[in-house]
């Protein structure tokens, strides 16, 4: 028992700092380079996406162990994967705007991103590729989540101060922005062999 | 800006190419653009691909926007997109099973390419057949242009050699340095540095140009 709890800590370590989704796979990026230029949004976007990831492993386990394998349509993936992802970001959009309409204005906007984006997509894709149980699934979303926060936060932070540097000129804006993801990815390389799976 | 009784089918091209280049331009679809290009003939595989499911989409979307209701359309261009992404993954996955081992991950997430869904709904629902192809070639082209140099500078850098596919299965290894290269370049952390250098040299020259054009009009 005591392994087994071991294990998904390790995935959850993995999932966010040694296979960190925007760092080592590079995933999100539109959206991390999007949202990333105040800390506000970064904190809201995070929330929002480490429980849409959550959710959508659980509920994308679930049918694609018990529907796709038994039918063999395996190959159907990734149509029913986005399929998954849009009706539950619809249906969460809907019940977020009549249980708390505060929470729905502070983050509603994030969800409407959601639908079309790789790094929610990734996830159940991941999970179907390396045949994860159902809490392995849920803790790989949540560790993925945990690092798309992390990674978020820390650029946020740095480009708050950059609005204040002087950057020359070719490089303003998106460029720098990519250099600096550069030298965080070289820092979170130091992860690795942090744990061996 | 292009006004939609007389498209160029040149111009439409042209655009995707420079105007509106996916990845150096709008800065949209990055993902592939840094995770698979430390190798040329991955890079420019994963370009293949796209620029085949930007084409086939656009063509398919324009085919059918007279049947689409426009209350259902995104769930519908979803579906298109995400069936011709299953189609090239088990194209790639038969005819190139080397390539598509390194970038399988990727080639199924260009479902969730932004630039892929725009292009159908500003531009393939609204135009016909040819132009719609038109765009999406340009489009198309335009990022496997991207994908290509940036592969081709990371790996000349980074490894001293590129790799040059001569057929589905074959590739040709060039190498021109055989003392260390500069090995973080094909790094992830190099991914997001070539990018960067990439884009404000392609700022630069914009910035050039469009100063010799005011000036010239001067």
């Amino acid at each position: 028992m005591s392994n087994e709890f071991t294990k998904l800590f390790e995935l959850i370590i993995s999932a966010s700092l040694i296979n960190n989704f925007v760092f080592t796979r590079f995933l999100g990026l539109c959206i991390f380079f999007g949202v990333s230029k105040k800390m506000e949004t970064a904190v809201g976007m995070s929330i929002t996406f480490t429980s849409v990831m959550m959710i959508s492993a659980a509920l994308s386990w679930v049918i694609f162990t018990k529907l796709l394998v038994p039918l063999e349509i395996t190959f159907l993936e990734i149509i029913v994967f986005i399929g998954i992802i849009a009706g539950l970001v619809q249906v969460s959009d809907t019940i977020m705007r009549k249980v708390s309409p505060d929470l729905y204005y502070k983050l509603g906007i994030y969800l409407a991103l959601i639908s079309t984006n790789c790094i929610i997509l990734a996830v159940p894709l991941v999970n179907a590729g390396e045949k994860y149980t159902f809490i392995q699934s849920l803790a790989f979303g949540f560790g993925s989540g945990l690092g798309f926060a992390l990674a978020l936060i820390i650029m946020a932070s740095i480009r708050e101060k950059l609005e204040l540097s002087d950057v020359p000129a070719p490089f303003r804006g998106l460029p720098m922005a990519f250099m600096i993801t550069g030298l965080i990815a070289l820092a979170f390389t130091g992860f690795s062999g942090l744990i061996t799976l | 800006m292009s006004s939609n009784s007389s498209i160029n089918l040149k111009e439409q091209f042209l655009n995707g190419i420079i105007k509106e280049n996916t990845i150096f331009k709008l800065a949209l679809s990055l993902c592939p653009s840094i995770a698979v290009t430390n190798n040329l003939k991955n890079g420019i595989f994963m370009g293949l691909a796209v620029l085949f499911v930007q084409v086939m989409v656009n063509l398919t979307i324009s085919l059918l926007r007279k049947v689409i209701h426009p209350k259902v359309r995104l769930p519908i261009f979803m579906l298109v997109i995400s069936g011709w992404v299953t189609v090239t993954q088990l194209m790639m996955a038969a005819f190139v099973p080397d390539v598509y081992a390194k970038v399988g991950l990727y080639i199924a997430l260009i479902v969730a390419f932004a630039s892929i869904l725009a292009r159908a709904e500003m531009f393939a629902s609204k135009n016909s057949m040819l132009p719609s192809m038109a765009d999406g070639l340009g489009m198309g082209v335009g990022f496997l242009f991207a994908l290509t140099v940036i592969s081709f500078f990371r790996e000349l850098v980074g490894r001293g050699s590129l790799t040059v596919p001569t057929g589905l299965a074959t590739q040709h290894v060039f190498t021109f340095v055989n003392t260390k290269p500069l090995l973080i370049m094909v790094l992830p952390a190099g991914g997001f540095l070539a990018v960067g250098i990439l884009m404000a040299f392609f700022n630069w020259i914009d910035t050039r140009y469009m100063k010799k054009t005011a000036h010239a009009s001067h």
